[in-house]
């Protein structure tokens, strides 16, 4: 992208992230500002195909707080697999359009839709989307949200125009949590995937670490240093309750849900270095997993509950290696370099991201194709951390450093198209991408 | 090893047996010395029973236990709270021996002094890996102490990783200041 576009997309955006602050604001009290942030195109893939879409506002959108067509466009763009076609043509769900001549203007499928406020207060956000190429109707939907779940109906809307046209379920009504430093404040935020809409879920004047998503997306683990040591807590986002999930002598961290939530793998010192448990989700006697001589940290679930991945160094540097999710041998997946850390796996079970200490000092973003080995490089940065899947496997979110400043990112797993999450002097890390629905 | 443990367990022996403190005194502030005259319970004759206390009773001042305190304050306010680690290790340096055996004496000493010894990790690496070097440090630093014959319960060994950095800079200089153990009494 370069500046000229860059300017103009931040000047016609800039009224809707005011509003987003001004509410955000509002919501989190006197106590301090979120960090502004949205996720914005950094570099583009090219030649990559891409669905072209007449998109056009929506009718009466402008009488809710958030212009629904606004964040589609944007969900849509971010993705990289769609090519935008604007109008100004007044058009919603309940019009006829004349599909040949979009075919005309160049769009193989056309979306439009309203907005109405309801009585009660809720709105009414209707929305139809049409295959040009074939002249027919794909899907219509009605939602009827509280002017709060605004940006979340319109999320859903892109999320299924996305699934229709490209066969794949989209993850713009997911969300990502992450921790942001300011000065000697840390918060741990919850955020729309496009990187805006920031609430926090937590406060703190000392570190906090690892954040992990329930499966159902309505609980995260962390650990904080709120007792001047690592504890893994539970807290529920809707409520704000948490509770403390492990606090044995020494460090507790790096908390990853089994598939079916109801146990936590973690990493515990209790018995002298650090290894790896498992621990009941409500709580309750831990139960040791490995039992090496070395550090073994960071497990993380494959999907079907089966395997634990995990970081040890237990043959020199830190290295990926798996094992049964109930303990037992440990076999190594990482054989490039001498320091691999910090796994992801895609939900397919088919690639593993991880961060690998490359020449002269630099960790770069990884993936490695776990069927025929084949390991990418993933980034131009030289400092990232935390990799973590988005629940459809095709974008990938990563903490790094630009300009001395710890930045959110996000790439598809072809390396080709990337995000940044733009904040304002605020250092932001941690990453974890919740899982579909909420 | 063995020989030497035992050397201090003599000595410990008999500093414990003169000290005799009763309530957990932090490393970090001086000890609270209680001071008696010969001439204090005989000044308040008619309230002594109120109090509870015999007519008969003689107050003891403990000059011996008083220097023992004196002693274990100055060696605390001493003792280095900062020991700093090469690159990528996990042994002590042969420098620090004298400030453990000194935090080891003040252990065993008085059982109910508590220490926490908190790993830290430079910032180069993942924050989780990073937290377990910094508990593998601070484990060092108490299988030593464990070694002199402090007791297990009396020590913590925690980490923050790469979270509280000494020093905010990002070349070898700061690195080197940060991959530490901090000794903080509780």
């Amino acid at each position: 992208m370069n500046q000229s576009q860059d300017n103009a997309t931040s000047a016609a955006t800039w009224p809707r992230r005011r509003f987003i602050a001004a509410t955000a604001a509002a919501a989190a009290g006197a106590a301090g500002l979120p960090a502004r942030a949205q996720f914005r195109v950094e570099i583009s893939g090219v030649g990559a195909t891409q669905v072209p879409l007449a998109l056009g506002a929506f009718r009466n959108e402008s009488i809710a707080g958030v212009r629904i067509s606004d964040v589609v466009r944007a969900d849509l763009l971010r993705s990289g697999l769609f090519r935008l076609i604007d109008h100004i043509e007044p058009l919603d769900e309940r019009s006829q359009p004349v599909l040949a001549d979009w075919r005309g203007r160049g769009a193989d499928a056309l979306v439009a839709g309203s907005v109405a406020r309801l009585p009660d207060g809720r709105y009414d956000v209707r929305y139809k989307l049409w295959d040009a190429v074939k002249g027919e109707e794909l899907i219509g939907q009605s939602q009827v949200v509280l002017p709060a779940d605004l940006r979340l109906a319109a999320h859903r809307v892109a999320d299924q125009i996305h699934e229709n046209l490209t066969g794949e379920r989209g993850v713009f009504s997911t969300r990502i949590a992450y921790v942001v430093q300011q000065g000697k404040q840390y918060q741990l935020l919850v955020t729309d995937a496009d990187g805006e809409g920031a609430q926090v879920a937590l406060r703190s004047l000392d570190p906090i670490i690892s954040p992990a998503w329930s499966p159902d997306g309505k609980s995260l683990a962390y650990v904080s240093f709120e007792s001047q040591k690592a504890v893994v807590w539970v807290q529920d986002t809707g409520t704000g309750q948490r509770r403390v999930l492990a606090d044995f002598r020494g460090s507790n961290s790096a908390p990853a849900w089994a598939p079916d939530g109801r146990s936590l793998a973690l990493a515990l010192s209790r018995d002298g270095i650090t290894q790896i448990y498992s621990i009941p989700a409500a709580g309750g006697t831990p139960q040791r997993l490995t039992s090496s001589r070395a550090i073994d940290t960071e497990p993380v679930y494959t999907a079907d509950g089966k395997l634990i991945y995990f970081v040890s160094d237990r043959g020199g540097g830190p290295q990926v290696y798996r094992m049964p999710a109930a303990g037992g041998a440990p076999e190594r997946v990482t054989f490039d370099g001498d320091y691999n850390i910090s796994p992801s796996l895609s939900p397919d079970g088919r690639a593993l991201a991880y961060v690998s200490r490359v020449g002269g000092g630099a960790f770069k973003l990884m993936s490695l194709e776990l069927e025929t080995g084949t390991v990418r490089t993933l980034t131009a940065t030289r400092d990232d951390e935390s990799p973590s899947f988005a629940p459809n496997g095709r974008l990938i979110v990563f903490a790094t450093r630009v300009d001395g400043r710890d930045v959110l990112m996000t790439t598809t797993l072809d390396g080709r198209i990337k995000t940044r999450l733009l904040t304002s002097g605020a250092d932001v890390r941690e990453p974890a991408w919740g899982p579909f629905g909420r | 090893m063995n020989l030497r443990t035992h050397a201090s367990w003599a000595l410990l022996a008999l500093a414990a047996a003169v000290a005799g403190c009763s309530s957990p005194v932090k490393l970090d502030e001086a000890a609270q010395v209680e001071t008696r005259t010969p001439g204090s319970a005989a000044t308040t004759p008619g309230g002594a029973a109120a109090a509870g206390t015999a007519q008969s009773q003689v107050a003891t001042v403990d000059l011996a236990r008083q220097r023992a305190a004196e002693e274990a304050a100055a060696l605390a306010a001493s003792l280095p709270r900062v020991m700093y680690f090469d690159f990528d290790s996990f042994v002590l340096r042969a420098e620090y021996k004298p400030a453990v055996e000194g935090y080891a004496k003040l252990l065993t000493g008085d059982r109910s002094r508590r220490l926490a010894l908190e790993g830290h990790a430079d910032e180069r690496g993942g924050r989780e890996y990073n937290l377990a070097l910094g508990q593998k440090r601070a484990e060092a630093v108490a299988r030593s102490l464990e070694l002199l014959g402090v007791n297990t319960a009396q020590i913590e060994a925690v980490s923050f990783g790469e979270e509280r950095p000494a020093d905010n800079g990002h070349d070898e200089a700061a690195w080197a200041k940060n991959r530490r153990v901090e000794l903080k009494g509780r």
